[in-house]
């Protein structure tokens, strides 16, 4: 399958990029990012709040099988123009990862077709690489499959 | 084949040790600073002995490593062992793609069945 996710990381810079072309009409690709239903269904965390407008905040958690909290995350809405731009920061619970402003920019290509920007900024260079090594830490609940697809290479 | 053996075996330890979701959280928690057991437990409801079990299986997978300090055990993460597990940015990117994927497919479900 073709690489359709590309994240780009300069050595020594404190932001990511993460871009993504979807089949999708950029309708579709925003609402995937408001719905509470439909985020804990791709992001595979549970939605507790999620106040899609300026100046409203979210805040995510995924438990685990005996139901003990693993992974909680919340934020702040700073910018919410539908089916254009989403500016927010993303701050984990309990964890020492400093919080991070996050830019996501939508955009037509065609009716049926877009684009995802993710420009993320963090704190300092040190805890983006750290961050990078740790996938589990931005989707705690998904990352044993995928080290396992990885390691099984 | 006896060293092969040896390695295939130490790396499904390695993955189980990071199957459990307590155990993620404990790496995350160790990402940036040393801990001892204590501090770490105090993170959790789980029971002291149940997070000494954790800590100890991740030692044992060489994940942590144990630094005396005086009289206490401090806990940090081996960064060589973590390297192994997570080859810079791949992971990430593949973590992101399959989300993606599944929004694409969540969302195509949803325009299809309106």
């Amino acid at each position: 399958m073709e690489r359709k996710t590309r994240v780009h990381a300069e050595a020594g810079k404190q932001e990511l990029l993460i871009t993504r072309e979807f089949d999708l009409p950029v309708e579709l690709l925003f609402r995937a990012h408001t719905a509470p239903e439909i985020v804990e269904q791709w992001m595979g965390t549970k939605v507790l709040k999620l106040e899609g407008a300026r100046h409203g905040s979210w805040q995510f958690e995924t438990t685990d099988a005996r139901g003990e909290v693993v992974f909680r995350a919340n934020g702040v809405f700073h910018e919410f123009e539908p089916d254009r731009k989403i500016t927010r920061t993303f701050e984990m619970e309990n964890s020492p990862f400093a919080v991070q402003l996050e830019f996501l920019t939508f955009e037509k290509l065609t009716d049926n077709t877009s684009k995802l920007t993710m420009h993320i900024i963090f704190k300092s260079v040190e805890l983006r690489d750290q961050l990078l090594k740790m996938p589990f830490a931005h989707g705690i609940n998904m990352a044993h499959n995928q080290l396992e697809k990885i390691a099984a290479k | 084949m006896q060293s092969n053996g040896y390695i295939m075996n130490l790396r499904r330890d390695v993955f189980q040790a990071i199957a459990d979701p307590t155990r993620r959280a404990i790496l995350l928690l160790l990402a940036s600073q040393s801990m001892t057991a204590g501090a770490i437990a105090a993170n959790f409801d789980t029971a002291r002995p149940t997070v000494s079990k954790h800590l100890q299986i991740l030692t044992e997978c060489e994940l942590l490593e144990q630094e005396q300090n005086g009289r206490e055990i401090y806990y940090h993460l081996n960064a060589v062992k973590m390297k192994e597990i997570a080859d810079f940015i791949e992971p990430f990117r593949r973590m992101w793609d399959e989300r993606f994927d599944k929004l694409e497919a969540v969302m195509i479900k949803l325009h299809t069945n309106k």
